[in-house]
């Protein structure tokens, strides 16, 4: 096939697809970015989850955890940790998380571990805000079940 | 070796050698803390043994890709290198201020780190492959700008050619995208989106238009095969990929919060992606049957050869398997994007670093023919013991990653197992992963010994 492709015809499929396809991605990006304030309750970003998101990013917990399907697959999927720990309940999951984070590390025998992180109350606080925050965004129903 | 300037690119093929072990190192102790979680427990946690496992690989391939642009552009340029002085004192910056910010990772608590003074004024860690303090992203920026700076310096007092005018389209690309990683937007899907843009644009853009280039550049040497027939494969392989790559980003974006009609678009362009891979194929072994010349170092084309072959197997097929979003929806998180995620960086990038270095390594140390025959013996066992074994390794994870589908994803919420319980019931195939871990570095090792043979009498 590539006998009747000349080196010309080659290159003019190179600019002309390549900038077509810049056209539509870069078309596309403007749309995403218009949209996702709402499909990810933007509004709802207090103070909190903000914060709570840098305690997320200062500790690094994506190189253990997934969030939304995306980080290290040592540990859980945390997206929806709200709901499979905290039942969906606000106060239910923000003592279970303040209970978890001071119980590390396990004292069991060559279970994976997770270390001790110091976090102060508000911390903890902020980090469970920032994950109630993610559960709830609009992401075409993922994960298949509450197992993560 | 044409150009004296070339010698620059010897520091850069040896340290990403070095960084290639560390790498492996680090993989294996990670392979060992999934089976055994108070393995080096808590010296160095998981996330420090990732942190360090994924930036060795950027930072070795940024090193390999830079000593195969230093070498090849002189050749193409027909010309010296602009500034051999300024890639000689990049090399050095670059080296010490990895080594640094992996000796951070390594003994400084992250959260230290990422409350230092340079990081909180402009925050940019604690995201997957990007966990870099902002200060090392900086330096990283100058040195890929004094990089690319130095190689179109050369390739504008010199012969154009389209392997050098396609190689620095995608260095100018990977500089562009990386400006994305100081962007970190408090909306975290905004965040996942944004970031996208320098993994998925670097690995399945830019990166591959580098690749294309190298492969092309060690063709032509070794086949003795015309530019014409090199360069018009060349643009139908880059057309293609940009064609599926850009718009098959959307493969990334079916449920991080982005809008629906990336299901669409992300399956469809995506499912296009392998095409360049496999143009990939049929030009290393076309242009190796219609070869000219019988080139001496045949390993380096062998090389060439496993580059297109693996590359196409990591990210064309491995990549397809789970890259349509009904699919997806199943496999997204799981050990089958880590199988992936393994075969594809070696087999495409890992590997064409390898080509090079093994066509460049020996003209560097005065053997214009390659080296010996004996210790071309034993580099091909070695290409053997890291291609099997990261195939091996990918099996595992493959397999591991249906397991854990089948037992997490697909049953109802009432009988699917935990995370955890999934993870200890797949532990048995973790156990073959590591093993093929071993083989992997054991290759490794064995392509050092290739460095140090000994032939019988003078090879001329």
């Amino acid at each position: 096939m590539s006998e009747r492709i000349t080196k010309n015809m080659a290159r003019n499929i190179y600019f002309g697809g390549g900038l077509f396809a810049i056209l539509v991605f870069t078309g596309l990006t403007f749309d995403t970015v218009k949209q996702i304030p709402k499909l990810s309750h933007d509004d709802k970003i207090t103070a909190s989850v903000a914060l709570g998101k840098k305690v997320w990013e200062n500790n690094n917990c994506v190189g253990c955890h997934t969030i939304m399907g995306e980080g290290a697959y040592y540990a859980p999927e945390l997206g929806n940790a709200f709901q499979r720990l905290g039942g969906g309940d606000e106060e239910v999951f923000k003592t279970y998380l303040a209970g978890w984070m001071a119980a590390q590390p396990m004292d069991i025998a060559n279970r994976r571990k997770m270390p001790q992180f110091h976090l102060t109350p508000e911390q903890v606080t902020n980090l469970a805000d920032f994950l109630i925050w993610t559960s709830r965004v609009n992401n075409q129903e993922w994960p298949p079940n509450i197992k993560g | 070796m044409k150009y004296s300037s070339q010698m620059v690119a010897k520091p850069y093929f040896i340290f990403a050698l070095i960084l290639l072990a560390g790498e492996i190192v680090f993989g294996l102790a990670m392979g060992a803390q999934y089976l055994y979680g108070d393995f080096l427990f808590p010296a160095i946690p998981f996330n420090v043994l990732r942190m360090v496992h994924t930036n060795l690989l950027i930072v070795l391939l940024l090193f390999g890709f830079m000593g195969a642009t230093y070498y090849l552009i002189p050749e193409e340029s027909e010309r010296e290198l602009w500034s051999p002085m300024l890639a000689k004192l990049t090399f050095w910056i670059f080296a010490a201020a990895g080594v640094a910010t992996i000796l951070g990772y390594l003994f400084v608590p992250y959260a230290t780190l990422s409350a230092s003074l340079a990081n909180s004024f402009w925050p940019t860690m604690g995201r997957e492959f990007l966990e870099q303090p902002t200060i090392t992203k900086v330096g990283i920026v100058l040195v890929v700008l004094s990089y690319i700076f130095n190689t179109t310096m050369t390739v504008i007092k010199g012969r154009k050619t389209t392997i050098s005018v396609i190689l620095l389209t995608g260095l100018f690309g990977l500089a562009f995208f990386f400006l994305f990683a100081f962007y970190v937007p408090q909306n975290l899907a905004m965040d996942k989106f944004f970031w996208w843009f320098v993994v998925h644009l670097w690995v399945e853009g830019t990166w591959e238009l580098i690749l294309g280039a190298l492969l092309a550049f060690v063709l032509i040497k070794t086949t003795g095969v015309d530019r014409e027939h090199i360069d018009k494969w060349l643009y139908l392989i880059i057309a293609m990929t940009l064609i599926s790559g850009l718009a098959g980003t959307g493969h990334h974006f079916f449920y991080i919060g982005t809008p629906g009609y990336w299901l669409w678009i992300g399956s469809i362009a995506s499912a296009a992606e392998p095409i360049p891979f496999f143009l990939m194929i049929l030009f290393a072994f076309n242009m190796s049957k219609n070869r000219r010349i019988q080139h001496d170092n045949k390993i380096a084309l062998t090389w060439a050869k496993g580059t297109a072959v693996v590359g196409f197997l990591g990210a064309g097929v491995w990549g397809f398997f789970h890259t349509l979003a009904p699919v997806n929806y199943y496999t997204h998180g799981t050990q089958l994007t880590a199988a992936h995620g393994h075969l594809s960086f070696f087999g495409a990038y890992v590997m064409i670093c390898f080509t090079l270095i093994s066509y460049a390594m020996p003209i560097l140390r005065g053997r214009p023919h390659g080296n010996g025959p004996k210790s071309q013996k034993v580099e091909l066992a070695s290409f053997w013991m890291m291609v099997l074994g990261m195939i091996g390794l990918t099996l595992a994870l493959t397999v591991a990653g249906i397991m854990q589908i089948e037992m997490q994803r697909l049953p109802d919420a009432a009988h699917a197992l935990g995370f955890m319980e999934t993870q200890a019931a797949i532990s048995k195939v973790y156990m073959v992963r590591l093993a093929f871990g071993v083989m992997v570095l054991l290759g490794l090792l064995t392509y050092f010994y290739s460095f140090f043979v000994k032939e019988e009498k003078a090879y001329a």
